[in-house]
């Protein structure tokens, strides 16, 4: 565990893998939780949880760089479904990527347990980690300037789905009808950093068409 | 309808409501968003008799003009500029008396970039995420100002300010931003180190409130891997691969993938609000408090 200064008021906690810092995150939720960790924002992202609007950095860098025992994996919460349906205009790219049918990537991604690693890029976009290394897949060459809001798409380890139409370079392997991201509704994000994620597949109509199946 | 509402005349080039913003939400890839020159706003709330958290308009170089449809106590702060209400000159930087259906314009810019406008009683659109700020990288929050909207007002609180001029600083004709390296200094060359603090650089005209861009030397990577996505703050200096500086203000990503050489002191940030693009700008090392 390495500990980065980050201007007067924040650190940056630097762990080996993704795992560790879904561990870290975790664990800095539960000190936060019990009152003895005074912070604005933990922020976890790929290998790093950000902690900012801290009153005395230097103190706990110390105490972080003394505690060299990993923090216990996070305990299991609730899992939330996410009906898909395996339509992207990536699909055939990215099962020629993973070597199988286009039917085999549904399959695969359907059956994989997902975890939120982080949020960012937009209000309420999680980089889901779950899928095995072999399946990362690079970015398109070229963004698109829209991908629809529902997109379900994969970059590198991660899958995501768009809370809104923006600009992307994802591969999009399907679409949900799920809303990510209502800031009329309590919590505003569906998905947030720790939540278990699975892919149901639904329905028929186009996912049908492209070749997905149903577990 | 109430009456307490403000018709928007001119919006001009891009006025947004701003607040204190929606810090607390970094997690969720929500920026905090809020007023770029937090000093400025702060001080025409506090004229007008708002509490520091009202909303306030914040307008970018030409200004905007406003009708409220029942007399307000208003201030204009910030940048420096011209103000008039039903054509007579008003005073900037101390409360103003506007009546009932009388015009209040918002001139352009004479120094600086971005005027507040303070109105008693606050802007009173819907809060997103308890705050009132517009966040132009994701979208949160009223949209900008349009010609022909109407703003609803909040019910004014405190009486106005009894003085006829609150000092502000003036714009910079230097930008100096006070800077602590790290945390990923290590990514670029010493090289790189030397000429971020010691050579010149000017504002770029593609600042905007997500960060201030710059134009200078461009800094040169002793690492050249991929940076994993990793957290951000308020005034952390992103080097993108053009290697030219990005100082990242109040509606900056919570997340980035690329290195942060130097994080500003958040104090220097309020004049970073108002540098027209073509300043020079100054980074300059100094220790950790």
């Amino acid at each position: 565990m390495r500990v980065l200064p980050v201007g007067a008021t924040a650190l940056l906690v630097e762990v080996a893998s993704g795992e560790e810092a879904q561990a870290l995150h975790a664990e800095l939720l539960r000190r936060r939780a019990e009152g003895s960790l005074a912070v604005r924002e933990i922020v976890p992202a790929a290998r790093t949880v950000l902690l900012d609007g801290l009153t005395d950095p230097g103190r706990l860098a110390a105490e972080l760089a003394a505690a060299d025992v990993p923090p216990a994996p996070p305990r299991p919460g609730a899992v939330v479904d996410i009906p898909v349906r395996y339509d992207g205009p990536d699909l055939a790219d990215v099962a020629a990527h993973w070597g199988v049918s286009a039917q085999e990537v549904a399959r695969i991604h359907a059956g994989t347990e997902f975890r939120v690693a982080f949020c960012g890029f937009a209000p309420g976009f999680g980089y889901l980690t779950g899928l095995p290394p072999r399946y990362d897949v690079p970015r398109r060459a070229t963004p698109r300037t829209a991908v629809p809001a529902g997109a379900v798409a994969l970059a590198g380890p991660y899958t995501g789905v768009y809370p809104r139409s923006s600009p992307g370079g994802w591969q999009l392997i399907g679409s949900t009808e799920a809303v990510l991201w209502d800031h009329a509704r309590v919590p505003a994000a569906l998905l947030a950093p720790g939540t278990r994620v699975r892919f149901v597949p639904a329905g028929t109509g186009a996912g049908a068409r492209a070749g997905a199946v149903a577990t | 309808m109430t009456d307490r509402a403000l018709a928007v005349v001119r919006a001009g080039a891009l006025t947004t409501v701003q607040d204190l913003g929606r810090p607390g939400h970094a997690h969720l890839g929500v920026p905090r968003s809020g007023a770029l020159d937090a000093p400025a706003a702060a001080l025409v709330n506090r004229l007008v008799g708002n509490p520091p958290e009202a909303a306030v308009l914040e307008t970018t170089l030409t200004g905007c003009a406003v009708r409220p449809r029942s007399a307000v106590t208003v201030a204009v702060g910030g940048a420096p500029c011209a103000v008039t209400v039903d054509g007579r000159p008003a005073a900037w930087g101390a409360p103003v008396r506007v009546p009932a259906g009388a015009l209040l314009d918002v001139g352009a810019a004479r120094a600086g970039l971005r005027s507040y406008v303070a109105v008693s009683g606050g802007v009173a659109v819907e809060p997103v995420l308890g705050s009132r700020s517009t966040d132009l990288l994701s979208g949160l929050g009223p949209a900008p100002l349009t010609d022909g909207a109407v703003l609803p007002l909040g019910a004014p609180g405190e009486p106005h300010a009894r003085v006829d001029a609150a000092p502000q600083p003036a714009p910079p004709s230097e930008l100096v931003l006070r800077v602590t390296f790290g945390p990923r200094d290590d990514w670029f060359t010493p090289e790189a180190l030397r000429a971020f603090t010691s050579r010149p650089y000017r504002v770029s005209a593609a600042s905007n409130r997500i960060g201030l861009r710059t134009e200078g030397p461009a800094l040169a990577r002793a690492l050249t891997g991929e940076l994993p996505s990793e957290g951000m703050v308020l005034g952390a200096v992103q080097v993108p691969p053009d290697g030219r500086p990005v100082v990242f203000l109040a509606d900056h990503p919570t997340t980035g993938g690329y290195p942060v050489i130097a994080v500003v002191r958040p104090t220097d940030l309020a004049p970073a609000a108002q540098a027209v693009p073509g300043t020079p700008v100054r980074f300059v090392a100094v220790r950790r408090r």
